[in-house]
């Protein structure tokens, strides 16, 4: 995959929420706060099977939308749109994810507290993960929909 | 049952209007969705919202859009809270480099009106549905999973056996106060009456999913609601109840056996009355607990049957009123854990018509009736010591007074908070725990003071 640009990456890496927007069968747009997780190559999210709907989504329509800023985090108003196509990973609902338990940690770190005491909630760690392979990126360096942004394209977009 | 992310345009601009600043969505002519940050005037008398068009970026007027807000209040070393996020749509028309947005309908959840457990329970069938077309896609079944240890624990409740563990214990301590102690049969009924509160706890899952009870929950804590394990897809309802099957036999075996080694009819008839308030608890055509006659069945249940029964197994059959006034302030303890853990189960029973006393009850009339039924479980005590029934060490049991009233003191502010209500509850079932440890305690220390020191009276009057 092409590289993301530098600052998006650091907004992916710090920001605690991010809005993925996904396209429901009707056409509509429907956006779902989670936490992006970021590996230094692909986006990934995760879904527990409770809140599962945007799985059937993507499923049906892998065409997505990340909307990432974090001003509190990163001390910076910036903000970033990944648009990419979005890949369901439940091979194994019940620890397939646990491999992003590291990323998700940093981000949360009570998260693994919780995992710890699983049987109190055992849905909630029944989980998807969605992989997001970047295919453009729009970038506002002060956050503001006032400035065009500056768009890059990114994996076979770009090539 | 009402939805907990569908709201009318209205309300769905009221949250909007909130937010520092909205989320602007469209799917483009790609097909790719477009978000964009905008700073929205949202007015929910008009229901629009309007805001400056993005630069550089086409906004449709064709198809629907939509503004979201979002928080989160970060917290760091732990994660965050404060969740909440509303996404209202509508279309959008242009004039002079504006946008108005003029709102058709929206969803959203605040975790501070509906708390992450509901909004999870209440999204269940959501689950159910994602893994059943997994399980169609892959051919094979696919479902929830926990480890053995972890489903086993939350399947049969196992922590909950402390109800069975101090009448039992108790008795055959009385038991052996009186000169009666076997130990073969002693661990026996500690093992046979564990089965019985086994079978009992997953029947009572297998019947309250049968009768729509657990499925109309969608408050369920730690302490209230049933296990869950049907309801989550952990187990099926026929590996329950197999399961239950299984306990009731081998309470049953167990049972066969101390009536072969110790038995008598006062032990058959504690069985016998044992195993129909057992099994009649939730199933048909009992139901007691459905009926309002929960917290009796659970009394008299664990209160004076364990309590008797571990007792005549020790004794070999006969009978004497010290166990019984002993069993009454445990009856009554055990009963108050369920009381309270109805609390919060009350409108999910009411809609399935188990009338247990919080359905039946207003919440003063449950907050009186909680310290009226304390009150007399003290009572019981003491007036079983001051009339020589009980030895005198058993007034360790007033220690756990202040746990009581710790229990009365937050019922009140926490009857409509299923999870304030749970510090509540756990405290409501330390309570009987160690209520009954002191009683086994003060039974211990008669048996120590029996051997050390003969002719020390440890009985009023006696």
């Amino acid at each position: 995959m092409a590289k993301l640009p530098e600052p998006v990456e650091r907004l992916l890496d710090a920001a605690l929420v991010g809005e993925l927007t996904v396209v429901s069968p009707s056409g509509r747009p429907i956006t779902y706060p989670l936490i992006p997780l970021f590996d230094g190559d692909k986006v990934y999210l995760t879904s527990s099977t409770l809140f599962s709907r945007k799985l059937e989504h993507i499923a049906a329509n892998p065409r997505v939308a990340l909307s990432i800023t974090d001003p509190v985090a990163t001390g910076r108003p910036d903000r970033a749109t990944l648009q990419g196509d979005a890949r369901v990973i439940d091979e194994d609902p019940h620890g397939g994810w646990e491999r992003l338990l590291p990323i998700w940690e940093k981000k949360e770190p009570s998260i693994v507290t919780f995992l710890k005491a699983r049987v109190a909630l055992p849905l909630f760690f029944e989980r998807a993960l969605i992989e997001i392979t970047p295919r453009r990126v729009l970038y506002w360096s002060d956050g503001a929909s006032a400035a065009a942004p500056v768009t890059t394209l990114v994996g076979t977009e770009a090539a | 049952m009402r939805s907990t992310t569908e709201l009318d345009a209205r309300a769905g601009l009221e949250r909007l209007r909130t937010y520092p600043f909205q989320v602007l969505t469209w799917v483009g002519p790609d097909g790719y969705p477009v978000s964009v940050a905008v700073e929205a005037a949202v007015d929910p008398a008009t229901g629009s919202a309007r805001f400056a068009a993005p630069t550089g970026l086409a906004v449709p007027t064709d198809r629907e859009v939509s503004l979201t807000g979002s928080h989160i209040r970060p917290q760091p070393g732990y994660g965050y809270d404060e969740r909440r996020h509303v996404t209202v749509w509508g279309r959008v028309a242009a004039a002079d480099g504006t946008l108005t947005l003029a709102a058709d309908h929206a969803w959203g959840w605040d975790e501070a009106e509906v708390p992450f457990f509901e909004y999870s329970e209440r999204s269940l069938p959501q689950s159910r549905k994602y893994f059943d077309a997994l399980s169609r896609e892959r051919g094979t079944p696919v479902r929830p999973k926990l480890s053995f240890g972890f489903l086993t624990l939350r399947a049969t409740r196992l922590p909950f056996l402390t109800a069975t563990i101090v009448p039992v214990l108790l008795g055959i301590l009385i038991a052996a106060s009186d000169g009666a102690f076997d130990l073969l049969t002693a661990v026996l009924t500690v093992v046979g009456a564990s089965f019985v509160q086994l079978a009992i706890n997953v029947s009572n899952d297998v019947f309250d999913t049968a009768q729509g009870a657990d499925d109309a929950n969608v408050t369920p804590t730690q302490f209230s609601g049933g296990s869950r394990v049907i309801q989550y897809g952990l187990v099926t309802f026929r590996q329950m109840a197999t399961l239950a099957t299984v306990f009731f036999v081998a309470a049953a075996a167990v049972g066969l056996v101390l009536l072969a080694l110790r038995g008598s009819p006062a032990l058959l008839a504690i069985g016998i009355v044992g195993f129909v308030v057992g099994l009649g608890y939730t199933a048909p055509p009992l139901k007691l607990v459905y009926r309002g006659l929960g917290e009796i069945a659970v009394a008299v249940g664990f209160g004076p049957l364990m309590l008797l029964g571990a007792y005549v197994v020790q004794t070999g059959g006969s009978l004497s009123w010290e166990p019984f006034v002993a069993s009454i302030p445990i009856a009554v303890l055990i009963a108050l854990v369920l009381y309270v853990n109805e609390i919060p189960d009350r409108r999910g029973d009411a809609r399935a018509g188990k009338r247990t006393l919080p359905v039946r009850f207003s919440r003063e009339a449950v907050v009186t009736g909680y310290r009226v039924a304390t009150i007399a479980a003290y009572g019981a005590l003491v007036l079983g010591v001051v009339a020589g029934l009980l030895p005198i060490p058993a007034l360790l049991m007033l220690l756990t007074v202040p746990l009581a009233l710790r229990v009365e003191r937050g019922l009140r502010p926490n009857y409509d908070n299923p999870y304030g209500l749970m510090s509540v509850m756990g405290v409501n079932i330390r309570l009987h725990l160690y209520a009954g440890l002191l009683l086994v305690a003060a039974y211990a220390l008669v048996l120590v003071a029996e051997a050390v020191a003969p002719g020390v009276p440890l009985f009023l009057g006696r």
